[in-house]
């Protein structure tokens, strides 16, 4: 039977009954020091006023371990404020035991408001998703970064990549897309695919799916990629040009599936594959969990809002 | 055997004044100068230790001279002495108007990517973006450097020693560049492969005009391919002049001694 | 019927009941001490304080058994309540010359003033396992404090502290007699603690490099607030390798003797000891001490370099730890001078000697995060990979021959 677990319209509080609710005094809101969070800070301002570029900071090490979205957490705990609503996801689920986990985390040194509910956060800290849901200009949207440089895998060196971004050459990055031309006859990379953001600087979107990549582009909310590990912070302003790279006659594009959502009848959306029997037998499930229940009940009321435009980008 | 240039410009396309580098205590090159003209060719020669690569690599702005200065006339501009360049600006040229063939192919060549990619990326870094485009490029170089063009999407790891300096030297021409250095370009390989080299090597220069600066040990390969020769003898410029002129009728002892030890047939 | 997957946070919650049960283990066995492994995992606790960069060993204890003997697990503990500690100030730099030396060996000299003092050490020790270990003793009475320095003495050293008479001694108190406008030389040839550095010695001739802090003596670069960004300088290097997996320092280490870059080395001195800290409290304007702690210190003697107008001379490694940790002080010092090779004008050929390589995949809480986070749901990324393999299989490729300009219809 489909889990129709009806969400009403105001946010919700996920309320944990195994735990205390107070924040532990241990430490000072959203577990940074005051010092810290203003050194965060000054990195995303510098993020944002040059979108796409690298900016390095002090990455602490935090209570999550390294590769596990210290970064995001450190950018989420560097701009929360006890009035926030907060959504994170993983793979566009709010229950995956990692976005449990930061969830948790976030609780226990806030307290602030939680939600499930895209429409209803102003700050949501994702891993390798971009929700279906149009963002608005009040929202923040944080990524998880594993490798911030685009260009890691065809040239290790810092060093080199740095000059390389200066001083905009970015041949490199093209060779790479020629090569799986002529390699497979079509461009082989299916996430965390390269954007030229603001015409300017080429840049690592994490591994959403290229399905999200065009949701980038002049999006009004504020989006925000920290990566812990690597100590990089970098930013995409609202209404930014963020474009995927690919040639004049073979562009950009996204994937497209066969069949809708097993369970919403969604056409636009992300779709997780989920084997149920032993025989291959398989359905195709949304991924963002949200956009999956809304979808369902919005079967039964006439009006939902709809996934963004999949499409290829302007 | 040099080849009749009309050399009809004013100014010189590169000029070195005065150049001097150090090593330690060790002088690797001393007040070294001289012009080379648009479509010239021009052999600096000598032995191991004579400064020949020093003096390439200032000239190709890879190692800073620690006094003297190498102006290039910009397309449509002046002489221009390239260390007062921004790193930019330098990095810029080398990838359009500049060519430098390594002596060892490896160094110039990405390895790992195919020989399309490897003519293609200085035109996809100048944003040429048409995947047609730029293979119908590609394969019109591999053609010229007599490479077939069937290989276009094979590995330079795939390719003969021979072959290799080919690519190489297809990669930096795609860009039409107005000067070229080579390092050694045929040293390592075959007597027959790098008399077919030489042979592409002189076609190619007098085809599209270029200039080069040639370094070499081989005197052979200075009278195949050079209009002008320099020699080099312990960091110093020791005789230059017209390549027949040199060898065949040379004037500093030690080039008399370079001549002479080049085995007769 | 496909029901979504839901119950994380249960999932979460029965994990911690699960992970709480394995630390301890089998309740009617007695619990762990902190105070145990303090004191009889005297060498896990050093590590932990070491790559923990905080010298405390109660909270390395802790960590020790909160993690449940996983090291690298204790390291992370402690690393991130070490982020959570207000800094009050920074310390005088420590000077291992007043070490109080509880074991001092060099490699490059038979004999040297202060003597050879073997100490606590595993290197002569047969590995065999010591069954009646199986057993546990009773606590006993503890021994009569005997002279640290004197327990292990080399059998030419007589036991009490003071400086003894040997050929090297004599050579160095000659030239020390040569260089008596020195006031603290006379000071410290009373002093009963002073055992010179054997880099001290070499330095009196001229033998080894020096390296004299620059005019304005800046602040040293803090790892622990900031990127390191490359080129990184020698005290950026040397923080990153002082906080480093040992294991991964030492293959690197070990890369250099066979041949990935040599660098001819020889143990110039390796102490340990317990040295004092000092600190300049503004509001004193004078150094108090606040205590000491212990320390391994190598000095690695390497290739001589020189030049036609430089004179040949012994190039250095260092390498320094929490505790006793000779293991990750040798490698550190073999890596540090193996890192030096652009500087000293060598080929840089090995992993070793580069800065990029080690420094970035140094620390053990990245690579461990790093490899283990691919424990993660990665199956959004995987299923376009799957789709993108599904449709490469389905249709055969059409490889663009020489005649096709633009690209033929592509399955998307």
């Amino acid at each position: 039977m489909l889990n129709k677990n009806k969400t009403s319209t105001p946010p919700e509080k996920i309320v944990d009954s195994h735990e205390n609710q107070a924040v532990d005094q241990h430490f000072n809101f959203a577990y940074l020091d005051e010092r810290t969070k203003r050194m965060i800070r000054r990195a995303i301002l510098k993020a944002v006023a040059i979108p796409g570029y690298q900016v390095p900071f002090g990455s602490r090490e935090m209570p999550l371990p390294y590769g596990w979205g210290t970064g995001g957490i450190q950018v989420t705990a560097s701009v929360i404020g006890p009035s926030d609503v907060l959504k994170v996801i993983d793979q566009g689920s709010d229950d995956t035991v990692n976005a449990v986990n930061i969830r948790r985390f976030f609780q226990r040194t806030t307290n602030v408001q939680i939600t499930t509910q895209t429409q209803a956060a102003t700050l949501i800290q994702t891993r390798h998703r971009i929700p279906e849901m149009a963002l608005t200009e009040d929202q923040i949207i944080i990524y998880q970064v594993p490798v911030p440089e685009p260009m890691q895998r065809l040239e290790p060196r810092e060093r080199e990549t740095r000059s390389l971004h200066g001083l905009a050459e970015y041949g490199l990055m093209h060779v790479k897309l020629y090569e799986d031309i002529a390699r497979y006859g079509h461009i082989a990379t299916t996430y965390d695919y390269p954007v030229l953001v603001n015409h300017r600087y080429v840049m690592a979107p994490s591994p959403i799916p290229k399905f999200d990549n065009p949701k980038m582009h002049m999006n009004p909310a504020l989006q925000l990629f920290g990566a812990g590990r690597e100590k990089r912070i970098y930013a995409v302003p609202p209404y930014t040009a963020v474009e995927s790279l690919g040639f004049e006659d073979y562009p950009f594009e996204v994937q497209r599936w066969d069949a809708p959502c097993e369970l919403c009848g969604s056409r636009d959306s992300f779709l997780d594959e989920v084997i149920t029997d032993d025989q291959g037998g398989r359905i195709f499930v949304c991924s963002d969990s949200d956009y999956c229940e809304s979808q369902q009940n919005s079967a039964e009321s006439s009006s939902a809002p709809t996934a963004q435009s999949g499409l290829k980008h302007d | 055997m040099t080849n009749a240039m009309p050399l009809d410009t004013q100014s010189p396309i590169l000029r070195a004044t005065g150049l001097n580098k150090r090593y330690g205590d060790r002088a690797a090159l001393i007040d070294a100068s001289f012009e080379l003209w648009p479509g010239e060719v021009l052999a600096i020669v000598g032995e191991s230790g004579s400064g020949k690569t020093t003096l390439l690599n200032a000239l190709a702005a890879r190692d800073q001279p620690d006094s003297g200065s190498v102006e290039f006339q910009l397309k449509g501009g002046a002489l221009t002495d390239i260390f007062t360049m921004t790193e930019a600006q330098r990095r810029l040229l080398a990838r359009t108007d500049w060519g430098f063939v390594h002596q060892n192919s490896a160094d110039g060549l990405r390895m790992e990517v195919s020989a399309g990619a490897n003519v293609g990326e200085r035109l996809m870094a100048l944003g040429q973006r048409h995947y047609g485009k730029l293979r119908a490029t590609a394969c019109d170089w591999l053609a010229r450097v007599e490479i077939d063009p069937a290989r276009i999407d094979d590995l330079p790891r795939h390719f003969s020693g021979g072959m290799r300096q080919r690519l190489q030297i297809a990669r930096n021409l795609v860009t039409q560049p107005r000067l070229v250095f080579m390092d050694e370009p045929t040293s390592g390989l075959d007597v027959s492969v790098q008399a077919k080299l030489l042979d592409l090597l002189r076609q190619l220069t007098q085809q599209l005009g270029l200039a080069s600066v040639i370094v070499t040990h081989d005197l052979a390969v200075a009278r195949l391919l050079a209009h002008r020769m320099i020699v080099m003898r312990r960091g110093r410029i020791v005789e230059t002049g017209l390549t027949d002129q040199v060898l065949d009728d040379p004037q500093h002892p030690y080039t008399q001694l370079l001549v002479s030890s080049v085995l007769q047939p | 019927m496909y029901v979504a997957v839901k119950g994380g946070e249960q999932a979460i919650l029965s994990s911690y009941q699960l992970l709480d049960q394995q630390r301890r283990g089998d309740p009617s066995v007695p619990e762990l001490s902190i105070v145990q492994i303090r004191q009889q995992m005297k060498l896990a606790v050093d590590r932990v304080m070491t790559e923990g960069s905080v010298f405390d060993p109660e909270l390395a204890a802790l960590a020790i058994k909160q993690a449940c003997g996983d090291l690298v697990e204790a390291i992370f503990l402690l690393r991130a309540y070490r982020a959570t500690l207000p800094r009050l100030g920074s310390t005088q730099p420590l000077d291992t010359s007043k070490m109080v030396l509880d074991r001092r060996i060099s490699a490059t000299f038979k004999d040297l003033p202060g003597g050879q003092v073997l100490g606590p050490t595993y290197d002569y020790t047969q590995r065999l396992l010591d069954f009646s270990l199986l057993a546990i003793s009773e606590p006993v009475e503890p021994a009569p404090k005997t002279e640290s320095l004197g327990a292990s003495r080399t059998p030419t050293q007589p036991t009490t502290g003071s400086i003894s008479s040997t050929a090297a001694e004599a050579l160095w108190l000659a030239k020390a007699d040569s260089t008596s406008d020195d006031p603290n030389i006379h000071a410290q040839l009373e002093d009963e603690h002073f055992s010179p550095r054997v880099i001290d010695l070499l330095n009196r001739e001229g033998l080894i490099e020096t390296h004299q802090a620059t005019q304005n003596d800046p602040t040293p670069f803090d790892l622990t607030r900031q990127p390191v960004r490359f080129p990184a300088d020698r005290s950026t290097r040397l923080q990153n390798l002082a906080r480093g997996d040992e294991g991964f320092l030492l293959a690197m280490a070990y890369s250099t003797q066979r041949g990935y870059a040599n660098s001819h080395p020889f143990v110039g001195e390796i102490r340990l000891g317990s040295v004092e800290i000092a600190l300049v409290p503004e509001e004193l304007g004078f150094a108090i001490s606040i205590g000491d702690i212990e320390i391994t210190e190598c000095q690695m003697i390497n290739q001589f370099a020189g030049s036609k107008t430089e004179p040949p001379q012994f190039t250095r490694g260092y390498g320094l730890a929490f505790g006793h940790s000779e293991r990750k002080a040798m490698a550190m010092s073999l890596v540090d001078r193996a890192l030096r090779a652009a500087e000293l004008g060598e080929l840089v050929q090995s992993p070793a000697q580069m800065p990029e390589f080690v420094l970035s995949h140094s620390d053990s809480l990245e690579a461990s995060g790093f490899v283990q986070h691919l424990k993660l749901p990665h199956y959004v990324d995987f299923q376009s990979e799957l789709e993108l393999v599904r449709k490469m299989r389905a249709s055969p490729l059409q490889m663009p021959t020489l005649n096709d300009e633009s690209g033929d219809e592509h399955a998307e």
